[in-house]
């Protein structure tokens, strides 16, 4: 019964072979979604590009179903994968700062990476700032400690949150969605910027 | 790619990822992992003294053989790879016409500044926090993400200039 790595004990190497092999399905992917182009990942902030909506929500859905398939199924024991920490504080303003790095570096981390790798310029200097960024924070950290361990709740989930199961939760995630998806699609239409889409195909 | 089929493939690693290790997929803690060794490499003595530092090379632990380090390694190789079948690998500024090189440049980093500083301090970026933590139903991968798109949205106006 999976995760594999509880099941077993995995000698150090191959956890970290299993990272290599994770790692660059990821950046396959993250490629393949055409992620390497900043131009692209921009668009969704200005209508004309809303491929980071769709790539993403389906993303999350498609691991959420499969997830509690496996689950259900008695293939994957959820209690064992890590849930995320929720630290309210630090989640919303970090993310507000992240935020505006993306909209100033039109990358994230993992599609900058992404970009580097096909030798995006661009990206290689958004992941120079990214690890003077984290050098930042570790230098800075006695200062914003308090702030950074602030708003403490544990690894809350959504659903038992507001008292519903991860099953209807999730269908209704698909619902909204659905509804996401059908306005990106009218957004491209309507915030089309032809020069820039041909652009980034070519 | 079509990006509900690319969706898909990035669900089935996330899940992957999930049913292997036990986690979800990561970048900014990577780029952390790789910052923290070259401190503890260039300067041992700041990295043990340091409440920050230190915790990382407890044990005698080196933050280079970490998961989410090898993993960042692996994003590498998997978009070399993808940019080579496709025929996208290339040494170049991509930028909006409007717009100068060193413009460009200089917001990539500071961009780079922000969202890594932002990611230590929300403990995961779009993918460790935002993507991942959505996939297990944490209520701080919701937050984040609605955080993170409706910043961006918001300053979006003040750049519009670099973009479009």
């Amino acid at each position: 019964m999976g995760p594999l790595s509880s099941s077993f004990i995995f000698p150090e190497w191959l956890d970290l072979l299993f990272a290599f092999i994770i790692g660059t399905g990821f950046g396959f992917a993250l490629e393949q979604a055409g992620f390497s182009s900043s131009r692209k990942l921009a668009g969704m902030f200005y209508g004309y590009d809303t491929t980071v909506i769709k790539v993403f929500f389906t993303a999350a859905i498609v691991a959420l179903i499969g997830s509690q398939l496996l689950s259900f199924f008695g293939i994957l024991n959820m209690n064992q994968v890590f849930v995320n920490e929720l630290y309210i504080g630090p989640a919303i303003i970090g993310g507000v700062i992240m935020g505006a790095g993306f909209i100033m570096g039109g990358f994230c981390p993992g599609t900058g990476l992404c970009a580097l790798s096909i030798g995006k310029i661009d990206a290689m200097v958004f992941a120079a700032g990214g690890i003077t960024g984290a050098f930042l924070f570790a230098e800075t950290y006695p200062f914003i400690r308090k702030l950074a361990d602030s708003g403490y709740k544990g690894p809350v989930k959504i659903n038992e949150s507001i008292g519903i199961s991860s099953g209807l939760f999730t269908l209704l995630l698909i619902i909204a969605a659905v509804l996401m998806f059908w306005i990106a699609e009218l957004a491209e239409k309507r915030f089309a910027r032809q020069e820039i889409t041909d652009e980034i195909g070519s | 790619m079509n990006p509900y089929l690319a969706g898909v493939l990035l669900g089935v690693v996330l899940l992957m990822a999930m049913y292997i290790s036990g986690r979800g997929l990561g970048a900014s803690g990577g780029i952390k992992y790789c910052v923290v060794s070259l401190v503890g490499t260039l300067d041992r003595n700041h990295a043990e003294n340091s409440v920050y530092y230190s915790k990382y090379f407890e044990n005698g632990r080196k933050p280079l053989k970490n998961w989410l380090t090898v993993e960042i390694f692996g994003i590498l190789a998997g978009g070399f790879f993808s940019g080579a079948l496709s025929k996208r690998i290339k040494f170049r500024i991509e930028k909006s016409p409007k717009i100068s090189n060193r413009r460009r440049l200089i917001f990539a980093f500071l961009g780079g500044v922000f969202f890594v500083y932002g990611a230590q301090l929300a403990r995961g970026c779009t993918s460790g926090a935002a993507l991942s933590g959505m996939a297990v139903l944490s209520v701080a991968g919701f937050l984040t993400m609605i955080a993170i798109f409706g910043s961006a949205y918001l300053f979006a106006w003040f750049f519009r200039k670099n973009w479009i």
